[in-house]
């Protein structure tokens, strides 16, 4: 990353838009070495912080666990350069108290500049979140060498399909939940003229929300890849959908299997995936893509928001780090009514969904199974996890249908950043 | 002055890369917002930090009905309506009826200067209500108040009606912390209100910190309602079941009246101003902020023909039973003046007395078989 910053300072910018970000580039550019982030001129209150403190008592999310009249007292009346506010950030867990089983990180970052001029909220919301991963004291590890992957070739009897899926954010430019018209539509505008140099299996195509035919709508939805306005209050409530549909699309390559979601949660989500059980074919395209993706990015001047603490930056502290999670549609309808798939899948490191994503139900004994963790280890060292866990899922299957026991593995281990 | 920094740092874009694209909108806000409006609001903001952006946001994300005109924006303080005139000078000539700048806006809530009212046949209206919204002078709106705001607003509410009495002795019930049992009964009175979930409000930032600071209070006998922190500071309602509207707009003026003394011995009475009325969070409630309205079964007249014309030319609108957008249900329409602003509270509900009159007359010559030919009232 040092060198891509020196890059990034001695290389031609457009001009246009980078002149007037300004300060905040400059200011970017010292988050790599760790120094004092300068906040925005001081927010004036009429009412001290505490009568402005929210009343919290009926919520379970991350941020309603860390936030004391102490902290939002300390931060109430600072702002990122930007000018983005501790209650914007936390108004969507305000809004949202959460729900008794389902624990919600319940806060959002407006910039890149939030996770430092709000890390004494942050710090803790991302311990938690995080499985003990210390901002103040630990490194994230970023590795997208997918040559590293091993055995990562699924049974396609059991393996329906396969994904990997991160996000990537703009340095310089406001995130998703404080971005303004004119920042949302220069992110488009980067990663779209980005893409466009893609050569060979990741050339492709944008399609705007705003100008899409009707034909290439129904195209998108059939390919199951159009994605729609946020009505999860979640998102909704951090201003994410402001402005909807402008500046929002999906680019996707010629075969289908690399595909871009340009400004729905973060700037862009980039996904690899394809039918089948071939997990590294998948990493590798997805790391190939991302670099490529970089590479094209800074050749104009911009580059992603990273940094050695907290790896990727993205909207939400939950997908910090590698904000990487892959997995795959598996058929399991054995091994998922075992009274021990809930402690095995654990101690894998991995968590199970329905294959309608975040928040859905199983079908037909069929799993989205990926990693739990996103931050303190390294892509390839979760996608390895994926790997060796589906695996070990799989055995578990073919043993029970052989009417043999099967057994809960030990929890696993992996070393930088875990407790 | 608050510091609006987001909107110092948004500057430095051009008006061309932030002005939103509106192509496909129809609201007020769309049909007035040009790019030069745009470019000399954008850099301003009112004393408390609203800026235009904030004020047209709802109607960005709400592009709207081909049918529907909604209104696409909103105030976020007093202030507001003074600083984004531009913008909402027209907007609010092209829904009040071409009114200008310059007009003067009358208040009337002498409750005896309206006539009649009091014989609307019960057999036909089945309830009377009035409603209107007050802001209280001193606070940012709900659209921009802050936690700290909102909560001074509820408690200088609770101590004001607290101190009513006799047929406005009544209590409080705070939106977070009434018992099941309020609530339940809160319910079947028709009288609680919900987290909004239209997004023409959730987007203007109203249904923030849910629910915090919002409650309702209502007098003993349950006709007149107080919600606090919903769309507004204050909505102040009066109801009863039958065709009294006389009763019932007394009960409101003199309710109004009371609770306006408490709030001004207070140092913090109602925003009004002589060109705008009672200043409320959206531009359709300025004026009077009032809709009176009845219950009426109408099944005959509602499916005749000139049924539209008929209330256009009383200066009425329908809506279903279950309030805006909603559909009638059996014959049963809400009826209520169309207008706030230009003319006074006494003169809208004196529309409503006379054209809901007028109404029963011609659905019970439609029952008797004969023509309503005759009686189509003149544009009033």
């Amino acid at each position: 990353m040092a060198t891509s910053f020196s890059r990034l300072l001695s290389s031609r910018r457009n001009l246009g838009i980078l002149s007037l970000v300004g300060a905040g580039s400059v200011t970017a550019a010292f988050l790599l070495h760790r120094e004092h982030v300068t906040a925005g001129v001081p927010v004036r209150r009429r009412y001290p912080a505490s009568a402005e403190y929210p009343d919290l008592r009926k919520h379970n999310n991350c941020m309603a666990s860390s936030l004391t009249p102490a902290i939002y007292s300390k931060l109430c009346d600072k702002a990122t350069p930007n000018g983005y506010t501790l209650d914007e950030a936390i108004q969507t867990g305000v809004d949202n108290p959460g729900h008794p089983f389902i624990k919600t990180v319940g806060m959002v970052a407006g910039d890149e500049e939030s996770y430092e001029v709000f890390a004494d909220l942050l710090d803790p919301i991302i311990k938690e979140r995080h499985n003990g991963y210390d901002p103040r004291t630990m490194t994230h590890p970023t590795d997208l060498d997918a040559s590293k992957i091993q055995s990562g070739q699924f049974d396609d009897r059991y393996v329906l399909s396969s994904r990997v899926r991160t996000g990537r954010s703009i340095r310089g430019l406001s995130l998703p939940p404080a971005c303004t018209r004119a920042e949302r539509r220069e992110v488009e505008r980067v990663v779209v003229d980005a893409l466009s140099g893609l050569k060979g299996d990741l050339k492709g195509k944008y399609y705007s929300l705003t100008q899409m035919t009707e034909q290439e709508q129904q195209q998108l939805i059939d390919d199951h890849f159009l994605f729609d306005k946020p009505v999860s209050p979640l998102l909704t409530c951090a201003g994410m959908a402001r402005d909807w549909p402008d500046a929002r699309g999906i680019w996707h390559n010629n075969e289908k299997t690399f595909l871009i979601w340009v400004n729905e949660e973060d700037h862009t989500r980039v996904i690899s995936m394809e039918k089948g059980g071939n997990m590294k074919r998948v990493f590798e395209r997805f790391c190939r893509g991302l670099k490529e993706v970089e590479h094209l990015i800074q050749e104009r001047g911009w580059e992603f928001m990273w940094n050695p603490r907290l790896g990727y930056i993205l909207t939400c502290p939950s997908n910090l780090g590698t904000g990487l999670r892959a997995g795959v549609h598996v058929k399991l309808p054995l091994l998922s009514k075992d009274a021990r798939f809930s402690k095995i899948l654990d101690n894998l490191r991995l968590q199970k969904r329905g294959t309608g994503g975040v928040d859905t139900a199983a079908v037909g004994g069929v799993f989205d199974i990926s990693n739990l963790d996103r931050l303190g280890q390294s892509e390839v060292q979760l996608v390895q996890t994926v790997v060796d866990g589906v695996n070990y899922l799989i055995e578990c299957e073919k043993r029970l249908e052989k009417g043999q026991d099967i057994k809960v593995p030990p929890p696993h281990q992996t070393g930088v950043g875990l407790v | 002055m608050a510091k609006n920094c987001h909107n110092d740092y948004k500057m430095k874009f051009s008006v061309d890369d932030e002005f939103p694209d509106l192509s496909l909108h129809n609201n007020h806000m769309a049909k007035v917002l040009t790019k030069d409006i745009y470019a000399k609001l954008r850099g301003k903001s009112t004393p408390s930090g609203f800026t235009v952006d904030d004020v047209i946001q709802t109607g960005v994300d709400n592009p709207g009905h081909p049918f529907i005109m909604t209104v696409g924006c909103v105030a976020g303080d007093e202030e507001s309506y003074e600083v984004f005139k531009e913008l909402l000078d027209p907007v609010i000539s092209d829904r009040h009826g071409g009114y200008k700048p310059t007009d003067k806006h009358k208040t009337d809530l002498n409750f005896e200067n309206l006539k009649g009212g009091d014989d609307l046949d019960p057999n036909y209206v089945l309830s009377s209500r009035v409603r209107t919204g007050r802001s209280i002078k001193g606070f940012t709106l709900p659209p921009h108040n802050s936690r700290g705001e909102r909560r001074g607003i509820e408690k200088l509410s609770i101590e004001a009606l607290a101190s009513l009495d006799g047929e406005f002795k009544g209590k409080y019930y705070p939106l977070d912390g009434m018992t099941d049992a309020e609530q339940e009964q809160l319910i079947a009175d028709h009288f609680l209100f919900d987290k909004p979930v239209s997004p023409l409000l959730t987007c203007a930032g109203m249904a923030r910190d849910w629910p915090d600071a919002r409650g309702i209070w209502h007098n003993e006998n349950k006709t007149f309602l107080v919600w606090v922190n919903e769309e507004d500071h204050l909505r102040v309602i009066s109801m009863q079941k039958g065709g009294n509207m006389k009763e019932v707009f007394r009960r409101f003026c003199v309710g109004l009246q009371k609770i306006e003394e408490i709030f001004k011995k207070h140092n913090h009475g109602f925003m009004w101003n002589e060109h705008l009325g009672y200043i409320l969070t959206c531009p359709s409630n300025l004026g009077t902020g009032l809709r009176g309205g009845v219950h009426v079964k109408l099944p005959k007249l509602s499916t005749h023909p000139k049924f539209e014309e008929i209330l256009t030319r009383l200066r009425l609108q329908k809506r279903g039973t279950g309030g805006v957008d909603t559909a009638s249900v059996g014959g049963v329409f809400d009826i209520s003046n169309a207008d706030r602003l230009g003319s006074s509270e006494v003169e809208q509900v004196q529309l409503v007395v006379d054209g809901v009159k007028l109404m029963v007359e011609m659905e019970k010559k439609l029952e008797k078989g004969e023509s309503i030919d005759g009686m189509i009232p003149a544009q009033k």
